[in-house]
């Protein structure tokens, strides 16, 4: 999604209202229930929001000019940095080794990645299709990527073919190297 | 949710902005392990022991290893000598300033040749506006380059200041050139029309 990504992609940046910042908080919450002890961290009361809307209906949040989410549609997704700084509050995969290099060159997970000896994925039930996932790398403690499940986890396993998750963002990408 | 989440600090590469581990993935990988060398000793021992090594590429087969790394090496050498194009690039560049002439007595400065060293035009011509007291924008230039100009005769404080940035970025010998450019359309139009 954010693979060529520039200033010149955002067209408007607008500040958020007081009352949609509240709203942003409690989906931010419903999406990500872990994160309700510290949503007044990641957003504080007196911050304010801004949001870029940029090209393809894409909108950035910003707070203290750093991407701390963003929206395509009506999912809220969590920047890379947001996973970073807190890495239980998402729901998570692995991939193996070998997909690392190609992952970091921004191409979507194909399933046989998530099923190999290096590679995790959660028990059953585990996870539902469109989950919004991070995406950790064997052997690497930090996540490496943001993405979405195509396929529920337990498909991915039975199937094993194709790609099981769509990447929004990794390490490197436009946004990662996005006001710096 | 009684537990509260402790946000976890995550040490990024001076380098590559990436998290230190995975710097072995980017085509800077040999400036990185000096950075991160000189910055973080501890995590360079704990990421480049040999111990991890051998573990991280354990899951490989030998030759597969060795073609992972053929593969990655050429890809640095590309990449430095890219960024070594790149420098001479900025070193042979240099900013041009164009005193245009308006009316008799009044000037604005063109100044184009910006682009290469990483200067945010738009946050410089709101600076030398406030500086100078003057108009000053970013527009297009003939070849469809972006340029600032400013208007007024301040040609010589511009360059004064340019050099300063310039400096402060590590490049010392860029040269910043005045040139005049006199309208000369109307010198000779007047010429022309009793004919």
């Amino acid at each position: 999604m954010f693979k060529k990504f520039t200033k010149e992609d955002v067209h408007t940046k607008t500040n958020v209202k007081s009352s949609v910042q509240r709203n942003l908080k409690t989906k931010l919450v419903s999406q990500f229930p872990p994160l309700e002890s510290v949503i007044d961290e990641i957003i504080p009361k007196k911050s304010s929001v801004e949001l870029f809307k940029c090209e393809d209906k894409i909108q950035l949040y910003l707070i203290d000019n750093e991407v701390v989410f963003y929206q395509q549609f009506d999912d809220l997704i969590p920047s890379l940095k947001l996973v970073h700084k807190y890495p239980s509050a998402f729901p998570s995969v692995k991939v193996d080794r070998g997909a690392i290099k190609f992952v970091l060159s921004g191409a979507n997970i194909m399933c046989p990645g998530l099923t190999s000896a290096g590679a995790e994925l959660p028990e059953a039930p585990g996870l539902e299709k469109e989950t919004i996932v991070a995406i950790y790398a064997e052997g690497k403690e930090n996540a490496l990527a943001v993405g979405q499940l195509i396929m529920s986890t337990e498909e991915i396993k039975s199937i094993n073919k194709g790609i099981g998750i769509e990447l929004f963002q990794h390490l490197g990408d436009g946004l990662w190297n996005f006001d710096e | 949710m009684s537990e509260v989440l402790q946000p976890k600090e995550v040490i990024y590469c001076g380098i590559c902005s990436f998290p230190c581990e995975f710097c072995e993935f980017t085509p800077t990988f040999k400036k990185c392990k000096a950075w991160l060398q000189e910055n973080d000793e501890d995590l360079f021992n704990k990421l480049y022991s040999d111990e991890a090594l051998a573990t991280a590429t354990s899951s490989l087969t030998l030759e597969k290893a060795e073609k992972m790394e053929k593969e990655l090496q050429k890809k640095q050498a590309k990449e430095e000598a890219k960024q070594e194009r790149e420098l001479q690039k900025k070193l042979q560049s240099k900013v041009i300033l164009k005193r245009i002439e308006r009316t008799k007595r009044k000037h604005a400065i063109a100044i184009s040749g910006l682009e290469i060293f990483d200067i945010d035009m738009k946050k410089l011509a709101k600076t030398f506006a406030s500086k100078f007291a003057t108009g000053c924008s970013v527009t297009k230039g003939a070849d469809k380059k972006d340029e600032i100009v400013v208007q007024g005769d301040v040609g010589d404080a511009i360059e004064e200041y340019i050099q300063g940035l310039l400096k402060e970025k590590g490049l010392d010998d860029i040269k910043v050139e005045q040139v005049e450019e006199k309208k000369k359309k109307k010198a000779t139009a007047p010429v022309i029309a009793p004919q």
